[in-house]
This record gives structure tokens, C-alpha cells and sequence, in this order.
């Protein structure tokens, strides 16, 4: 009798985790959209001092306020500076505005809130309501406190967002914890015998990783437009210095006769959070397990 | 047909004129409603409406009667004898008269909070001569007096509401001018409407004025054009000339009664030292012909303002004619700086987060860049900065004053050896002597020569550096005439009415 | 349920203990003497002195909380150094400005937002999903006090539709109200809802996989029956909770709109409190601000409590 062999289909690879997870990014369109905003306005901010076509504090006396032209892309504003190099040096304020606010923010509310997801009672209790406290203020009522305090300036600023900010990073890690301490093999961890910090480093943070970047891009968008709202209020970035925000808010004087000095760096804002806010709601759909 | 067309015309002319409304914007909301204790500028202007004073000023910077119609100094300057107007009465129907006079200013005086106290520190009692006449009693000549009174502190409230109300007075206030207190809804609007027993009640032409505090001056501008308010004050320099081409609106401009300057700390203190303007009055010369004020003006304020250097404008019948301001010298501010043994002279700039604070001193900076200087501008804000100031805690600060009628009330506080608000911490006995002897003299003369010599001590000292002197632009639609442009800005009700 | 009700109870006192030390103490430490900002530009020593002594100034700053918290529990939160006026006054008066602006900016939010989370989560991956989330996104991604700007210029200057600025009492005229507050409402809304149309769109995204959407898809009833009736009430539950604990975040919005617009409102109340160093006002407003968002929460989760099944018993 002649054994019969079946092929047997090739099983089909693993893939990891990470990779399902970009694969289901690369579909979302909007979210490839805001993907390649952000690296160009990244790219803008690094390469800044390369691109820029003048010095973003040269002022020049001649030069008021001069409609858009060869020499001036985009205009030139109330007391000279070429408009389109402060656009571009902007972009690294408002960057920075953006991310250093947000690393503050994880900094200070993940450790916090691992300590009071994973430790629970006590510490728990006194870290929620710290939290509850805090996030009962109107974040915008209390960066502007924070900010009036610490004196104006872009570093105090991003200091104030981040801490007005840290509120809702630590309920949203103490909520994963709390969600994952009770999983099956964070049990069988701890039965093992391992440290706890080991569990919370090898197993419990993982796991918490995926919705704080979800939170973390959706917050960058809003600390952009949380600086431009400090510097409305004068407590931003300081002039001479380019930002977008305090360029807006010269520029709200100037709207009749001379619209360009506001355009381009609303424009920019726009597209800047934008961009964050799509690529922030395309990583949730990814990395949400349930939208498979 | 003729009977019914008398008798029309007759019928209209017993119909009541449609009540009228002037809108005023202002640039923000007042703090209180009461002379003694309130400080704003914007609360001057409610003040027009609300409260007549003993004195005022016309355009031409010279002394009118109001309450009072005519007055007098003694031979020795210590004693002001004022005649009252007769038949004047308060909103509440109670008579002006000498008593009522006294006790307003004996209540600026003493009343706990008044801002008002300072003003009137020379004046020990007042006097009750008969129902009409009124007499103040020195402890000096203080010839500055009279100027004083065109302000606050020569209003007079009715002391019987005044009584009544104590401290909670800006609740209700009472007073004598041409409109009465209707209501005030916080950061949203004050209302008063017409006094029709006020004395000089033929020149005025509304029946209600509604103040609008709205701080941002673009949408304070939007209103204006969208036909909202009537008037408002302080307009933004940029949007002079899309307004001045606009028919349906008219702008007054007005050269302010203070100025723009930056105070240098030479009091000596550790700041100070650390700051080459500082301690050499001879870079303190290299810095100011480091600049260009007409640039300055030019960029700063889009040339709405007028170049100056001393205390007073150009324009001021005080000023000292004999010293101009300086044009731009780089050459000589480049070799004064060598002379000093002074390379690479570096300070920081304080500055009010305002945009126009801002704005002066980023061209400041820019300018004496050229010269050699490294300005450093520091953003402050107005309550901090003002501590830093007092305390001497600064190397140089963007100082402005809003200015009051009489020079010396521009002077004094800033000049005079250790006063509180002399930041600069500034002490030359000669200045002090001169300062001294201009507020005793009432003779115009006099004082003039006094003023002119301090004016060329403080230019060689540099305590002070005065750059300029904005314009107060108001806007309103052109509907409105009778606008008195005086330089103090207020809006003056009286002759003001709609086409 | 009591059990519950109290634990949550017992939670709210501490925690508005620890707001009135957060708030006390950003304000006390604050730079510049308020004693000094208030006095102005004349600084009148007398008046520097009497205000710090009806102030407490001297005081340390221990002591100053002392006062002040005392106060606030007979009631008194104090008085506007500026104005002169009781804050309790002040918010008594604001307040209803500022809930009216809420109210009309959610339900632009409402409508906006949930429409397009809808059609977002319905015609996912088609060009409406992107065209939804960009128009809700739209209003999060422009600082609200440009948009606001923006509009004044082309609805009040251009156009000459709509007020530029100012508040009418609806009691006093309610179309004017109405005129002044368009604008206003749909700034704020527009910045919430994508708040609004992603929490829409993941319950949607969520209820419309679920087992018994797929029991009445297999029914036979139609699409839109299904996601109106059935996955739509499901749906709507979380979102209504969740946008009754964004109250803090619409008076954060309310803040730079109410300024811009001239809104006399809670925000423009705080912002001038906080630059004028008046303090007391800045203390009271978030301290009651504080209490109402604690108490909404409470009756968000009791709420919850009460609609979800399983959460019972």
C-alpha cells in the first residue's frame, strides 16, 4: 500500500502583537495622514536653523508689515521679522510646547499611578484624591495659576501644562492596573514568586503602554493648543522669540492690514494638532484589541 | 388744511424726542465707583458722567470753573478761597454747597482706602466761610493744588448719601455731574441716565450713556464698526489709518499728559552695581544715543505718538523748549563707551507683558545693539513687576506714567530723594531744593524757569530716560459732534450729541 | 447602594479639603504683593497699608487659610478687593451666564459631535469616517480664541449678522440673548465635540458588534433601525455620563471664549481675578467651581449605578 502524503498547508507566522497593531495603523488613512504631518513639522523643528530663510529676530525698521513677496514668502510682521522664518522656528516651541509638556506629565502621573493601581489602600485612597482634587480645577484655570506663578516664559509654561496635565495620566494608569492586577498571570507571577517591582515593570506596564500613547498623542495636541492659549493671555513664550501661539496673538491686532501675519502660523497650529489628534484616534483603533 | 397741518407740527413738537443712548467702549472694567478710593483710568472716565469736580481743564491745558466759579490764593500761598456755583444740587436733590464741599474733602482725607490722601497731604483744614464760599488752609504753598483739584480729588459727593452709605458708597454713588447712577453689572456694563437738574443741563444731549468694558481691542474695534458702540476709547495705533479712510467714523487724537520712559536703577544697591548703566552716568549717555526715538515711535506705536524727553510732551505748555530731544548719535554713544572703559555692556530690561511694553523695548534692544549694548528683555508681569520696582530689585524697567494735569505731579514721586515711587532710587540735593521751591511758587513764570533747570540736571543724571508720548486715540461714529479733544482723554459729556 | 452612596460621600470631603489648600496656596504664592497691584499705579502707602491689614497680608500664611477657611464655612467667601462686591454676589451673577453658554455650546457639541460619531462609526473606513472626524476634529484642533476672533470679524464686521461682543439678559430680550450668545456656544461646542463624537463613536464601534445587534441584524430589520434603535440607546448611556464630567473641561474652554466675547461669565471672572490679584475671587469661584464638579460626578456615577444592571445588587 502506498502511503499517501498530504501536504500539509504552511501554517501561517505569528505575527507580533506590535506588528498587527502597525498593520491596522497603516489603514486607517487619517491616521497616515497626521503620521506624516507630524514628521514634517518635526523635521521643520530640527532642521529649523538650516531652512529658515532669515534670522526669525532680525528686525528690520523698512520692513513693516510688508505683504508677501519673492524676498518674503509670507510677509513680514508689525516690527519687520520675516514671517516665514518665525513660522518655521515656531514649529519648535510649539513642539516642544507639546511633547515636554506630555513627558512631564508621564514622568510625574505613570510611577504615581502605578503606586496607587498596584499598592492600593492607603496610598491609593491619598493619591485619588489628590488626583480628584486637581482634576476638579479647570485645567486651563490652573495652568494659568501655575503659569502666573512661575512667571512667563515657554519653560514655565510647558511646566504648568504638564503638571495641570499629570491628573488624568495617573487615573488612566491606575485604571489599566487595576484592570490588568487582577489577570491570571499576573497572579500566577506573584504565586512564582517574583518581586513586585518585577511585576510591575515585566508585566503590568506593558500592558498599560498602549492606551497612555493613545493619551499622550491626544495630549500633545492639546498642550500645542494649550500654550497658544497662555500666550493669548501673555504667559507663553516670551518675544523676540518665535511661537505659534504668541505669533497669533500679536497678529490678532493686525487682522485687517495684514492678514499673513496671522495665517500661517494658525494654519500651522491647525495642521499640528490636527495631525496629532488623527494619529492619536488611528493608534486607539489600533491598538484597541476589539477593532480587529 | 392749513388748521391740520398747525396742528400737526404743534402735535410733534410735544411728542417726546426718542430717547437717546451713547454707547461708550471702554478698555476695561472700572474698579470703584467712589472719588476717594477708586484708581483707573477707565473709572475717570464714568467719573465725567457721574461726577462734577470744583475745577476742570479745557483743551488748551488751562484751569475752568465747574462747582467752583472763581478762585483765589492768599498773599502768603497757604490759604485757596473758592466761590461755589449756586443752585447746584446733588442727584439725590440735597443742595452743593460750602459744608458739602468740606466734608467731600475731609471724607478723600480720612476715609480708610482712599487713594486720594496723598494728593491732598498739604491740605490741613477747610474752612466753612459762608453757604458759597470755601477756603483750604495749607501747611504750605503747593501750587500743584489747583491741578489736583480738576481731578478726583475735587469731586464732591452728597454727604448725606455718602453717610449713609460709608465704605459701600461705590454702590450708589451720588454725586453732582450731568448723569446719575442707574445700575453696574461687573465686567459687563455700567448704566446712568440724564440728571435733568443739572446745572449746566442745556449741554447735554442724552438721556443714557451704557459703558462697555471690552478688553481686547480688536473686538472693542469690531463693535464700533458693526455699529454696537458709539465711541471708544483707546483704538490701537495700527487700525489708524483703515479708520481714518472710513467716513462712517472720525478719530481724535490726543498726545497723552504722561510718558513713556525707561527708570535705570542708580540707587547704588547690588542691582544696580551689577548694571554698567548703573553706575556711569556716561553709558547711561552712550544708551540714549543709542536710540532713535522717532524710530522708535515710528515702529512701537506706528508713529502715533511724539517724541520727547522730559516729563512732560513737546506739546505741554510746561515743557522746557531749551533742550530738545537728542537725535541718534552711534559714533559718539561707541566712543563715550570707550571713554568709560566699558566693553560689551550688558543689562536686563524689565519689561510689562502688555504688547506695546513689549514692543518698546524689543526696538530699544535691537537699537542699542548697535552701539555695543547686549539688552536682555525680561517679561514681567504688572503686579510682580511693580514689587520688583519698589523694592529696587531691577536694572532697568519700561516704566510709563499716565500723567496728571500739573508737571510736578509728573516729577516729584519719581525725582525727589527717597520718595516711595522714585524707583531709581535717584537723590541730587540741588533737584531736590529746585523741586522744593517749584511747588511753593504759584507764579507760572517762575515755576517755568524751575522746572527748566531741573529738566537739564535729570538730562546730565539720567535717572529717567523719556522716549515719548503716545496718542490717546478715540474713535466714534460720525454721527456724534461736539467732541472736546482734551489731553487728559476723558470723555467730556457736555456738547456731545448725534447729528 | 448606601453602602456606595456613602463611600462616595465620605471621598467628597477630603478631596474639596485638598482643593481649597491647592487653590489657597496658588494664589498666596503667586508673586507680586496684592497689596501693592491693587493700590495701582499711585501706590498710596496708607492704602498699601490698610489693604494689607483688612487682608490679613501680615499674616503668615497658615493663619491667612485660617481665615479664609472659616469664612467659607459660615458661608462668607469673601469680597472683590477690586469691585468692592461679595463674591458670593459675583458668582451669583455670573453663574447663569456661564450655564447658559454651557448649555447652549453642548448642545451644538451634542449635535455635532454625535452626528458624527455616528456616521463615523457606521461608515467606518469610507471617506465619511475621515470627513466626519475632520469636521469634529476641526473645532479641537483651532485655538479657541482665534476661531472666535475669526468669526467676529466675518458674522459682526463683514456681515453685520451677529453681535460682535456683549451679553444681553435673555429676561431682558431674548433674541438679543440669543444673537450674542450663537457665536460664544459655538466655539466652545465645536472644541467638544470630538470630545463628544470619539466616546459616540467607540460605544457605537463597541455596541454595534455586540451580540444583540447581530440578533437583530439576523432578524432581518433594517440597518437603520438597528443602529438608531437599538445599538444608538445602548450607545448614548456612557456618553451622557461621560459629558457630565466634562463640565470642568467646558469652563476651561468658557475661559479664553468668555474673554474674547465679553462675556461676563465664571471664566472671565477667574482670568481678570488671577491677573488683578484678586484672590478671594479666584479662591471662591474654583472652590465652588470644585463643589459642583464633585457633585456632578457623584450623580454621574449614581446614575450609572442606577441604569447599569449589573453594577446593581
Amino acid at each position: 500500500m502506498a502511503a499517501i502524503t498530504v501536504p500539509l498547508a504552511a501554517a501561517p507566522r505569528e505575527d507580533s502583537p506590535t506588528r498587527r497593531a502597525l498593520r491596522r495603523l497603516a489603514r486607517r488613512r487619517g491616521a497616515v495622514v497626521g503620521l506624516f504631518l507630524v514628521a514634517f513639522f518635526v523635521l521643520l523643528a530640527l532642521f529649523a536653523p538650516w531652512i529658515a530663510p532669515y534670522d526669525p529676530v532680525a528686525t528690520s525698521w523698512s520692513l513693516v508689515r510688508k505683504a508677501p513677496s519673492a524676498q518674503h514668502w509670507f510677509g513680514t510682521d508689525e516690527i519687520g521679522r520675516d514671517v516665514l522664518a518665525r513660522v518655521i522656528w515656531g514649529a519648535r516651541a510649539s513642539l516642544l510646547a507639546g511633547v515636554v509638556s506630555v513627558c512631564i506629565s508621564l514622568a510625574i502621573g505613570v510611577p504615581i499611578g502605578l503606586a496607587a493601581g498596584y499598592l492600593g489602600r492607603w496610598i491609593d485612597m491619598v493619591i485619588s484624591r489628590f488626583t480628584d482634587a486637581m482634576l476638579a480645577c479647570p485645567f486651563l484655570i490652573l495652568a494659568i495659576a501655575l503659569a502666573a506663578f512661575l512667571g512667563p516664559s515657554l519653560t514655565n509654561a510647558m511646566i504648568a501644562i504638564g503638571i495641570a496635565a499629570t491628573p488624568a495620566f495617573i487615573r488612566l494608569t491606575r485604571a489599566q492596573v487595576l484592570a490588568v492586577k487582577v489577570e491570571d498571570y499576573v497572579e500566577a507571577a506573584r504565586a512564582v514568586g517574583n518581586s513586585h517591582l518585577r511585576i510591575v515593570l515585566r508585566h503590568i506596564l506593558p500592558n498599560v503602554v498602549p492606551p497612555l500613547i493613545v493619551q499622550a498623542t491626544l495630549a500633545i495636541a492639546a498642550a500645542v493648543i494649550a500654550e497658544a492659549s497662555l500666550s493669548f493671555l501673555g504667559l507663553g513664550q516670551q518675544p523676540p522669540a518665535p511661537s505659534w501661539g504668541s505669533m497669533l496673538n500679536t497678529a490678532k491686532n493686525y487682522v485687517e492690514n495684514a492678514p499673513w501675519m496671522a495665517v500661517w502660523p494658525g494654519l500651522s497650529i491647525f495642521l499640528l494638532v490636527l495631525s496629532f489628534n488623527l494619529l492619536g484616534d488611528g493608534l486607539r483603533d489600533a491598538l484597541d484589541p476589539r477593532h480587529s | 388744511m392749513r388748521f391740520a397741518r398747525i396742528a400737526a407740527l404743534a402735535l410733534a413738537a410735544t411728542l417726546p424726542v426718542a430717547a437717546q443712548t451713547l454707547r461708550v467702549g471702554l478698555g476695561e472694567d472700572p474698579d470703584v465707583l467712589d472719588p476717594s478710593m477708586a484708581r483707573t483710568f477707565v473709572g475717570r472716565i464714568v467719573f465725567a458722567s457721574l461726577c462734577d469736580k470744583l475745577v476742570d481743564l479745557d483743551e488748551n491745558m488751562k484751569i475752568v470753573p465747574m462747582l467752583a466759579t472763581s478762585w483765589e490764593w492768599s498773599a502768603d500761598g497757604k490759604a485757596l478761597t473758592m466761590k461755589l456755583r449756586p443752585n447746584v444740587l446733588f442727584h439725590d436733590g440735597e443742595k452743593l454747597d460750602a459744608a458739602a464741599v468740606k466734608y467731600s474733602i475731609e471724607r478723600h482725607k480720612t476715609i480708610a482706602g482712599s487713594n486720594r490722601k496723598g494728593e491732598l497731604a498739604p491740605v490741613t483744614s477747610v474752612d466753612v466761610i459762608d453757604p458759597l464760599t470755601v477756603r483750604f488752609n495749607l501747611s504750605g504753598p503747593f501750587a500743584p493744588l489747583i491741578a489736583v483739584l480738576t481731578d478726583r480729588a475735587g469731586m464732591i459727593v452728597s454727604p448725606k448719601a455718602a453717610q449713609a452709605l460709608g465704605e459701600k458708597f461705590n454702590t450708589k454713588p451720588v454725586c453732582a455731574g450731568p448723569f446719575k447712577f442707574v445700575e453696574r453689572v461687573a465686567q459687563d456694563r455700567i448704566v446712568v441716565e440724564r440728571f435733568p437738574q443739572y446745572w449746566n443741563k442745556g449741554a447735554i444731549h442724552f438721556d443714557k450713556v451704557v459703558y462697555l468694558p471690552i478688553v481686547d481691542a480688536t473686538v472693542r474695534l469690531a463693535n464700533l464698526k458693526s455699529g454696537q458702540l458709539d465711541f471708544i476709547e483707546r483704538m490701537a495705533p495700527s487700525d489708524v489709518p483703515a479708520m481714518k479712510g472710513d467716513r462712517r467714523f472720525r478719530i481724535t487724537q490726543a498726545v497723552e499728559l504722561g510718558y513713556q520712559g525707561i527708570t535705570i536703577n542708580i540707587s547704588g544697591n547690588e542691582h544696580s552695581q551689577k548694571n554698567p548703566l548703573g553706575k556711569d552716568a556716561r553709558v547711561r549717555e552712550a544708551f540714549e544715543l543709542s536710540l532713535d526715538r522717532d524710530a522708535i515711535v515710528q515702529v512701537a506705536q506706528d508713529g502715533e505718538g511724539l517724541v520727547g524727553n522730559q516729563w512732560v510732551s513737546p506739546k505741554n505748555p510746561w515743557y522746557a523748549k531749551s533742550l530738545p530731544p537728542p537725535k541718534r548719535d552711534v559714533a559718539r554713544a561707541k566712543a563715550l563707551l570707550k571713554e568709560a572703559g566699558v566693553t560689551n555692556p550688558s543689562f536686563t530690561l524689565m519689561a510689562g507683558t502688555t504688547s506695546d511694553a513689549q514692543r518698546v523695548a524689543q526696538v530699544v534692544q535691537a537699537m542699542a545693539k548697535d552701539a555695543g549694548f547686549d539688552v536682555k528683555i525680561q517679561a514681567t508681569e504688572f503686579a510682580t513687576a511693580l514689587k520688583l520696582a519698589d523694592q529696587g530689585q531691577f536694572e532697568a524697567f519700561v516704566l510709563a506714567w499716565s500723567g496728571r494735569p500739573d508737571p510736578d505731579t509728573n516729577l516729584y514721586q519719581f525725582i525727589f530723594c527717597k520718595q516711595p515711587q522714585n524707583n531709581a532710587g535717584y537723590c541730587n540735593p540741588q533737584v531736590d531744593a529746585l523741586l522744593t521751591q517749584e511747588r511753593v511758587t504759584n507764579d507760572a513764570a517762575a515755576r517755568a524757569k524751575l522746572f527748566e533747570q531741573i529738566a537739564a540736571q535729570v538730562h546730565k543724571d539720567r535717572p529717567i530716560i523719556y522716549l515719548f508720548h503716545r496718542h490717546w486715540i478715540s474713535a466714534y461714529t460720525a454721527k456724534l459732534s461736539g467732541l472736546k479733544p482734551v489731553p487728559d482723554a476723558l470723555v467730556r459729556l457736555q456738547d456731545l450729541k448725534f447729528n | 447602594m448606601g453602602r456606595f452612596l456613602a463611600h462616595r460621600l465620605a471621598a467628597i470631603v477630603p478631596t474639596l479639603f485638598l482643593v481649597s489648600v491647592l487653590i489657597f496656596g496658588l494664589q498666596q504664592l503667586l508673586p507680586g504683593d496684592p497689596a501693592l497691584a491693587i493700590a495701582g499705579e499711585d501706590r498710596d502707602e496708607s492704602v498699601v497699608q490698610h489693604l494689607r491689614e483688612k487682608f490679613h497680608l501680615n499674616d503668615p500664611i497658615p493663619v491667612r487659610y485660617g481665615y479664609w477657611i472659616r469664612d467659607v464655612l459660615h458661608g462668607n467667601l469673601g469680597e472683590s478687593v477690586r469691585i468692592q462686591k461679595p463674591v458670593t454676589e459675583l458668582i451669583l451673577e455670573k453663574l447663569p451666564v456661564t450655564i447658559e453658554l454651557a448649555t447652549l455650546a453642548m448642545f451644538f457639541a451634542l449635535v455635532i459631535g454625535i452626528t458624527a460619531g455616528i456616521v463615523s462609526a457606521v461608515f467606518k473606513g469610507t471617506p465619511f469616517d475621515y470627513l466626519a472626524n475632520v469636521v469634529a476634529l476641526w473645532g479641537l484642533s483651532t485655538p479657541n480664541f482665534w476661531l472666535g476672533i475669526l468669526l467676529i470679524l466675518l458674522f459682526s464686521v463683514q456681515l453685520g449678522w451677529l453681535p460682535a461682543s456683549g451679553y444681553v439678559s435673555p429676561f431682558e430680550d431674548l433674541k438679543a440673548n440669543l444673537a450674542s450668545m450663537v457665536m460664544p456656544a459655538f466655539v466652545l461646542g465645536n472644541a467638544f465635540a470630538a470630545v463628544l463624537m470619539r466616546h459616540t463613536r467607540s460605544a457605537m464601534l463597541q455596541v454595534l458588534s455586540a451580540d444583540y445587534v447581530r440578533t437583530a441584524r439576523a432578524k432581518g430589520l433594517e440597518e437603520r433601525v438597528v443602529v438608531l434603535r437599538h445599538a444608538l440607546r445602548n450607545a448614548l448611556v456612557p456618553v451622557i455620563t461621560l459629558g457630565a464630567l466634562e463640565f470642568g473641561a467646558l469652563l476651561s474652554g468658557a475661559v479664553l471664549t468668555e474673554q474674547v466675547f465679553s462675556i461676563p461669565g465664571f471664566g472671565k471672572l477667574i482670568v481678570d481675578a488671577v491677573f488683578n490679584r484678586d484672590y478671594l475671587v479666584v479662591q471662591g469661584v474654583v472652590l465652588f467651581t470644585a463643589t459642583v464638579y464633585v457633585t456632578l460626578n457623584l450623580l454621574a456615577d449614581l446614575a450609572y449605578f442606577l441604569v447599569n444592571p449589573r453594577m446593581r445588587g
